[in-house]
Order: C-alpha cells, then structure tokens, then sequence
C-alpha cells in the first residue's frame, strides 16, 4: 500500500492493484494457514478417491492372482467351496432390474417433470416437488420392505398373471409367476430413481430461455407445443443425463433389490424369474466369506460396479452442466 | 397447420398424461408412507425403545441397542465427515477455480453417486482389516466417506450465492481474508451450511449396506468403537428377511423409528431454510 502512494505522490502513473480476495501473495500468517487447511481438506476429497480405488485394487487382487478379469466377468459359475468365481449372473441381474428401473422410470419422471415446470400454476409446484423430494428420502431398506410386504404379492397374485396372459408370447415374460424376481427389483428401483430424475429433469428444463418459450406462445402455440418446441430441443441433452444418474443410483443400489430380486444364480430371460446382482452378492456373502480369494471376488464385484457408477456419473454430470451453462460453453 | 382442434385435444391429452405421472409417482409414495405408519404403530411402546431384542417367541423387547447404535456411528461419522465436508466446500468456493478446484469439484461430484455398498468394502480394507475385528469404528468411517463428498457439493453451492459485495465491504474495512471467509461469508451461509450438514445426516443415517460388514451387529449395548455394533437399519433388514411374523412387524415398527429419525432431520432441515427466507426479506 505504501508503496503504490509513494507512486502517486511522485507523480507515476498509479498502479492498479488485483482484488485482495483471489491474491494469495502478501497475506498475513493467518490467511496462509487458513487456506492452508482448507486447502487440506479439499485435497482430502481426492485422497478420498484414491483410497477408495487402491482399497478395492488390494482386496481384490488375490482374485485377480488366480483368475484373469475376462474370466471373472464372463463366468457364470460362482461356488466359493471349489473356489470357482465368474459374476456374469450378477453382472446380468444388475443390468437388467437397473435397465427396468430406467424404462419405467425415466418416462414417468419427465412427465411428472413437465408437470411441474409446465403445466401447473407456479404457485403449486412446490407442492408438487415436496413430495417427490420425501420419495428420496425414504431409506433404501424401508423400500425394501414395502416391497416385501406390497410389491412381491401384488405381481405374483395380478401383474405377473396378467402379463404372461397378455405378453406371453415374448419371452420376457414367460414362467410361473414367483413375485420375487428382476421385475420387482426393478419396479422398486423405478420408484427410487424417480426423485433424481424428477429433480434434475425439471432443474433442466427451468434454464430454458423464457424467450424461446414465450416466442412459442406468441406464435399461438399450446403449452404442449411450446414443450415439443421450445422446452424439450433445448433440455433433451440434460434429461439424458438426468436418466444416466438415475441409472447409475440403480446399478449400486443394494438393499432393495437384495430383499426383492429372489437371490438366485441362474441367468434367466424372463423377467419373472429369480436373478441376483452385484451388490447384492456383496451384501449377502461379504460378512460370512473367510478366505482371501473370496473376499477378493466379492470387493472385484464392488470395483465393477465402481468403475461403472464412475464412467456413467462423469457423462451424466457432463450432460447436465453442459446444458445448464447453455450451448456457447459446450466446447471448452 | 393441424386442426385446432386436434391441437387442443393433443394439449389436453398431454397434460392429463403428465397428470397421470404425478399420480403415478404418489401412489407409491401414499402406499409405503401408510404401511409403515399402520403397521408400525402397533409396536410403538417405551420398551421398544429401550430394551433388549428378544429371541423369536418370546413377547416384548425392544431395538433400544440398534438406536443407540446408529445414533452412535453417525455421530461419530459427523465428528470426521462435516468438518471435512464443509471445510472442502469452503475451498471449492474460494479457491476452485484452478485445476486443483475443477479436479477436485468434478471428484466430489462423482464420488457422491459410487453405491454405498462399494464404500463398505473401502472401510472394510481400511479399518476391519487391519484391526481384525468388525467394529463401530470401520461403520462410521464408511459413513463419514459418503457424508464428506455430498457435503462439499452442497457448501460450495451455498457459499457461492452470498453476494460478493458482502465480501468486498469486509475486505475494504481492512478485515484480512481469512477472518472475512470465516466470520462474514460463512456466518452469512450458516444456515445454509446447517441444514445440508443435516440432509447429509439423514442420509446417511438410512444407510444399511455400508454397515453390513464393517459394524456387523450385535445383541447387546455397545458404545466401545472397536466392538460389533447393532444399528436400526440392519436390524429392519434382519427382521424383514426373517420368516418370523413377530420379527415382521417389528422390521415395521423399527421402520417406523428410523422413518421419525430421518423424518425429524428433514424436517428441521426445512424449518431452518424457511426461517431463512423470511429473514432475507
């Protein structure tokens, strides 16, 4: 500071200073510590993340020492007593009721995202997302008890009857009736996702240009037509990502479908008929496995899922932020 | 040009659609909200909450153990998890903008959708091995990891929307950077940074599948972090897949508890953030 007076007084041009709050040169000892810790605790987050992924890497590999990845992923026998481990009953489990989950997700909640953005007077749309934003909240292991308890029942005794009656040609939907199964898990998990693709959806679709909506309108367009025209070209990227989120909470959910996917290892067509997935294997066998090589096959089943939910939220996120900052910043 | 007509007809039947998703999204919502409450009513009583479980038969007993459990993990994954988060948050609002920041934000936001299953397996490797014994310890690490990367996506956001020219007033006063940080800008997102402290509570508090194998269970009192401990969310998943009918409905009336628990965090959660509204106007 005293130096720049003595400039002006002598009559130099004066010089301009940077704003305080982004220059780190100068500061006192305090400022030095404090964005010092702070600067600890952020880097903390990737510690974080590289723990997790060297954590996983070390327990799974006296697996990875007996059996190449390949063999991992595309076996299908699983039998921790002849030490045979191949999770592709698991990796197919999780596929499916995860790809179900989406299906009967994702159309839902872009209605019910229009709904709220569009349709409904403004004044009652936070009524309408409160509750959608309690559906998120609900625990994972009170799902799956009301899946037990409602669900299960509910296709065994009317939904799986009537399909197979209606459907039953495709071979989706063939095979007695069971009420456990992909069909079930994946219904559950529908309800699950359904919150964050609601939320996003509609976070979405509010960064629509209200110019582009209102040019509709005044072109004498319905409000559908203002949807199809304006809203919809300019949120599909987002909504894609809000369904790849929706997907990637689907693919690691665990208690849920653990209680209602029938925790069997056959790799069935049928959507009726018992399966397993990844997460629930984990869940089912982490506690009681004792020798290293099983242990190692059920975290090579974590680092799967990880390595997947990683890759699908880095695109989602990427979707959706490129939407919300609008077409211009796409490219950097 | 189609028919008007048949455009009105077409808006109308879009809209009764986006209707029917609404209706569609609280069927399921009603249905779980009413059996939890129904079924778990019944079993609400003093015992329930502070006694022992019993054995299959016999009458009475309570999850008392499992709440102080929980109660107990999640406090302690609080103590690491919220500084971490907030102070991580801090650091993605003040100085994110570097690569370090974007690398770190963009982490943050991936690590908060990894399952929750995969972060049991991290505690696991990292504290029950090691110790050679499921404990307390091992289920609160593997919730302080899921709290810290949700929590500093949530500050950040609230830090940034304080106005700058707050900011600006206490620099020009003469305030260093650091006191401004603490003592203006985020006293000023407190609230905020309270009530996402308290989402990411009740977040984690439902969590059942990090704590399968890293707190295992147990049948009596535990408050020693490197014993088993029981928690409410594994016990309802014990219950549920029990085939006793009186375990059942005490999977019910256990969901009901931990339905108040995070029921009551949301819900101070909303209160704080309206109060705060009304404040600022």
């Amino acid at each position: 500071m005293a130096e720049s007076r003595a400039n002006v007084l002598d009559g130099a041009p004066p010089m301009v200073e940077r704003p305080q709050s982004t220059d780190t040169a100068g500061e006192g000892a305090g400022d030095r510590l404090y964005y010092g810790v702070l600067w600890v605790l952020g880097f903390f987050v990737l510690v974080v993340a590289g723990l997790i992924v060297l954590n996983l890497a070390l327990v799974s590999r006296p697996l990875f020492a007996v059996e190449g990845v390949w063999d991992f992923v595309k076996g299908d026998d699983w039998d921790p007593v002849t030490q045979k481990f191949g999770a592709l009953p698991f990796i197919y489990g999780t596929l499916v009721t995860s790809l179900v989950a989406v299906v009967v997700a994702v159309p839902v909640a872009i209605g019910l995202a229009l709904f709220i953005t569009q349709f409904a007077p403004h004044k009652l749309a936070p009524f309408l997302s409160t509750p959608v934003e309690w559906l998120a909240a609900i625990p994972s292991v009170v799902y799956g008890l009301w899946g037990l308890a409602v669900l299960v029942p509910w296709l065994r005794t009317s939904v799986e009857p009537f399909l197979g009656r209606a459907f039953g040609f495709l071979p989706f939907f063939k095979g007695p009736p069971i009420g456990f199964g992909y069909l079930a898990a994946g219904l559950c998990l529908a309800v699950m996702i359904l919150p964050t693709v609601v939320s996003v959806s509609a976070e979405v679709m509010k960064t629509t240009p209200e110019a582009q909506r209102e040019a509709a309108l005044a072109l004498g367009a319905t409000t559908w037509e203002s949807v199809t025209w304006s809203v919809m070209p300019h949120s599909r990227a987002g909504i894609l990502g809000a369904s790849l989120l929706g997907l990637g909470r689907a693919l690691g959910e665990t208690m849920a479908v653990t209680m209602l996917i029938g925790n069997s290892r056959n790799i069935s067509i049928s959507l009726f008929a018992p399966g397993y997935s990844l997460p629930a294997v984990i869940a089912n066998e982490f506690a009681e496995a004792t020798d290293n090589i099983h242990i190692g096959a059920l975290a090579a089943c974590g680092l799967i899922l990880f390595v997947i939910t990683f890759l699908l939220n880095a695109a989602a996120r990427w979707l959706v932020t490129a939407v919300q900052k609008g077409p211009a910043r796409v490219v950097t | 040009m189609r028919h008007f007509a048949f455009r009105r007809f077409m808006n109308v039947f879009m809209t009764v659609l986006c209707g029917v998703a609404l209706v569609a999204a609280f069927i399921p919502l009603i249905s779980v909200l009413y059996l939890v409450i129904s079924k778990g009513a019944a079993g609400l009583s003093w015992d329930f909450f502070t006694q022992l479980p019993k054995p299959v038969g016999e009458e009475g007993g309570g999850i008392g153990n499992a709440l102080v459990g929980t109660l107990y993990m999640v406090g302690l994954a609080c103590l690491m998890g919220l500084p971490v988060g907030v102070g991580a948050g801090v650091f993605l609002a003040e100085r994110g903008d570097g690569t370090v920041g974007k690398t770190v934000r963009f982490v943050a936001e991936v690590l908060s959708g990894v399952p929750s299953i995969v972060i049991g397996i991290v505690a696991y490797a990292m504290v029950v091995i090691p110790m050679r014994h499921f404990s307390a310890l091992a289920g609160s690490v593997a919730l302080a990891i899921m709290i810290v990367p949700y929590l500093a996506c949530s500050t950040e956001e609230l830090i940034r929307v304080v106005p700058t020219s707050l900011r600006e007033a206490s620099l020009a006063l003469g305030v260093t950077n650091w006191r401004t940080s603490l003592l203006v800008i985020l006293r000023t997102a407190m609230t905020g940074v309270v009530t996402a402290c308290l989402l990411a509570v009740a977040r984690v508090a439902g969590e059942t599948a990090p704590l399968l194998f890293t707190a295992l269970n147990n049948q009596y009192w535990n408050v020693s972090p490197v014993q088993p401990t029981a928690s409410l969310t594994v016990a309802i998943y014990n219950y549920a897949i029990s085939p006793y009918e009186d375990w059942h409905a005490k999977a019910w009336t256990a969901a009901l508890v931990l339905l108040m628990l995070v029921g009551l965090l949301n819900l101070t959660s909303r209160v704080l953030t309206r109060n705060r509204l009304k404040g600022a106007r």
